[in-house]
């Protein structure tokens, strides 16, 4: 019986190392989970493409923090695409991403969104501005910035907005001191937040016009509303150094800064990193729009605001604001 | 179990046929799968404002506090359910038998969907006890459930009902039987469950993280406080924080376990 099933075995796995020694390339692409729906388009697209023609893909998705842990750790990877650039930043500081990985006319990145305000059907609360936020009884849900890296942009979204309003610096981190009295649920991802949210909490929840667009396609009953002044996020991607397949791997990153490709990430509410992708879809321009530049760039962001011990993020829940 | 182990001849009778080779099978086992992991989370713990900071205090009281809690209502509603599935005939109690172990088949993000759905803002029942303590202690209960039911029903089936009998005989009325006859036998087997359900609740993450809110200083329990630490960048205060919690853990398992062999010291 046993010499039998060795058999069957061997019979069973011969075909596949035979077709895993042929000519196919097998790409690993780790994401984070948000645009997992838009890859699945984008790579059989790729695939129907010459660069792509033989390319197969395995492909993990997760939070992005934890995803770029898992590659720092030795999880295998050709390309990474990230929600933030210091998932990226921390995996060129290991060497497993060359440190030119945004010196191209992109910086990197692929696709972009920008951060707005989820409401109640009719925004029966008024909501438009980041002052809005702070009147009475408005409850506000957004992800725990050190829980979701994602929810960072939330943050810096509210803390820019306040500047643009006129506000100094000092005077912006009261703001969100304030306006973090106001938050009362501080869910651990923005699906989370978007389930709590549903669920009938809070007036307000901070998220992604991607995400919104994304529920509003998935028939939830969704209305957002985008500030006048709000940050635009961008998403960063890159093929790793140590890929074994960097011709390809680079190939499928050149196609996604393609139109055709843009255009897909537009479909599935990104905004494209593309201008001419961007035509027949309504992505609203603001007329104070920013840039993580303008509040200073990722790296004193995280020293600044996010660092666990000593960021102002950490002194206002600490202070028990929330 | 404990009480039908203590209630059959010494163990000293039968020894395994190689002792020796049981013993150092079980050790290498308990080494790999539990103490190795524990001994490198150790090694990898280091920031102590992980764990005095007064966030990290406050997640850490709140945790005890609530696991403490559900380890009391689940000695007693265990035992309760345990009774009526083993003394009690009804219809449709194998049913009702099978529906004890479905918080531990499932995920238990899920059973935080299912309670907020149930039990949060838009409440079928008019019940809304989402985003508060409350919340935490009812999915706590809900997949904690098990194991006192589970730990004490076995007892309770192999019990003498003549035991029973010849205490109500003698004229013992049917508390005074409950409190002496047949507490002291399923007691070990309560505390069995109730120090798994301790244990379990002070570690529970998925069925939490959806319908507190997570609120420092409110409604974050300890395994989202490391988890926030973990995400931050903070893997040493994380393990620091981790270790805390095991080494508490530990001492009121400990604890439990000491009650346990007091409560059983005639049997031995």
């Amino acid at each position: 019986m046993r010499r039998i099933s060795l058999a069957l075995l061997i019979a069973l796995f011969l075909p596949a190392l035979a077709a895993g020694a042929s000519k196919d390339t097998k790409l690993t692409l780790v994401a984070y989970s948000t645009p997992k729906d838009a890859y699945g388009q984008l790579i059989s697209s790729f695939q129907k493409t010459g660069a792509g023609n033989g390319v197969t893909f395995s492909q993990s998705y997760g939070a992005s923090g934890e995803q770029s842990r898992a590659v720092a750790a030795g999880l295998d990877a050709d390309i990474v695409a990230f929600s933030l650039e210091p998932d990226i930043t921390s995996l060129v500081q290991k060497k497993l991403v060359a440190k030119s990985w945004n010196k191209d006319k992109f910086h990197g990145m692929v696709t972009r969104s920008v951060v707005v305000f989820i409401v109640r059907d009719g925004n029966p609360k008024k909501i438009k501005t980041w002052n809005d936020l702070l009147k009475p009884g408005v409850q506000v849900i957004t992800p725990n910035p050190f829980t979701s890296g994602g929810a960072r942009w939330n943050v810096m979204a509210a803390y820019g907005g306040a500047l643009r309003s006129g506000k100094t610096p000092k005077q912006a981190v009261d703001y969100l001191g304030k306006m973090w009295k106001h938050v009362v649920s501080q869910p651990t991802s923005a699906r989370e937040g978007l389930v709590q949210f549903l669920a009938g909490r809070g007036d307000v929840f901070l998220a992604y016009e991607n995400e919104a667009i994304f529920a509003q396609k998935k028939g939830q009953p969704v209305q957002f509303v985008i500030p006048k002044a709000t940050i635009l996020i961008e998403n960063p991607i890159a093929v790793t150094s140590t890929s074994k397949h960097k011709t390809e791997a680079n190939a499928f990153v050149k196609f996604l800064r393609t139109a055709s490709a843009q255009k897909i990430f537009a479909q599935n509410g990104y905004r494209p990193v593309v201008a001419s992708a961007a035509k027949g879809f309504n992505f609203p321009t603001r007329p104070q729009l920013f840039t993580i530049k303008y509040v200073g760039g990722w790296a004193k962001v995280e020293k600044k605001f996010f660092d666990p011990n000593t960021g102002v993020m950490a002194k206002i829940q600490g202070s028990g604001g929330g | 179990m404990a009480a039908r182990a203590a209630a059959l001849p010494s163990p000293k009778a039968r020894q395994s046929p190689w002792p020796g080779l049981a013993v150092g099978l079980s050790t290498l086992y308990l080494s790999v799968i539990v103490l190795l992991p524990l001994a490198a989370l150790s090694w990898r713990a280091h920031g102590w404002n992980a764990i005095t900071s007064a966030q990290a205090v406050s997640s850490l009281k709140l945790t005890l506090g609530v696991s403490v809690l559900v380890a009391l209502v689940n000695a007693v509603a265990g035992t309760m359910i345990a009774w009526t599935l083993v003394r009690d005939r009804f219809v449709g109690q194998g049913f009702v038998n099978a529906l004890v172990d479905l918080p531990f088949a499932l995920p238990t993000i899920v059973a935080g969907l299912t309670l907020l759905a149930l039990y949060g803002p838009k409440s079928p029942a008019g019940i809304n006890v989402a985003f508060t303590r409350w919340a935490i202690l009812l999915a706590l209960l809900f997949v904690t459930l098990p194991f006192v039911v589970r730990t004490v029903q076995p007892v309770l089936l192999e019990l003498d009902t003549e035991m029973e009998d010849a205490a109500a005989s003698l004229g013992a009325g049917r508390l005074a039987t409950f409190r002496r006859v047949i507490l002291p036998n399923i007691l070990p087997a309560i505390l069995s469950g109730v120090a798994l359900a301790f244990a379990r609740a002070v570690g529970e993450f998925g069925s939490v993280v959806l319908i507190s809110g997570n609120l420092p200083f409110k409604t974050e329990v300890v395994s989202v406080y490391v988890f926030g630490r973990i995400e931050s960048g903070d893997a040493g205060g994380a393990a620091a924080a981790s270790v805390v919690i095991l080494t508490i853990s530990f001492v009121v398992l400990l604890a439990i376990g000491g009650f346990r062999r007091w409560v059983t010291r005639h049997d031995r």
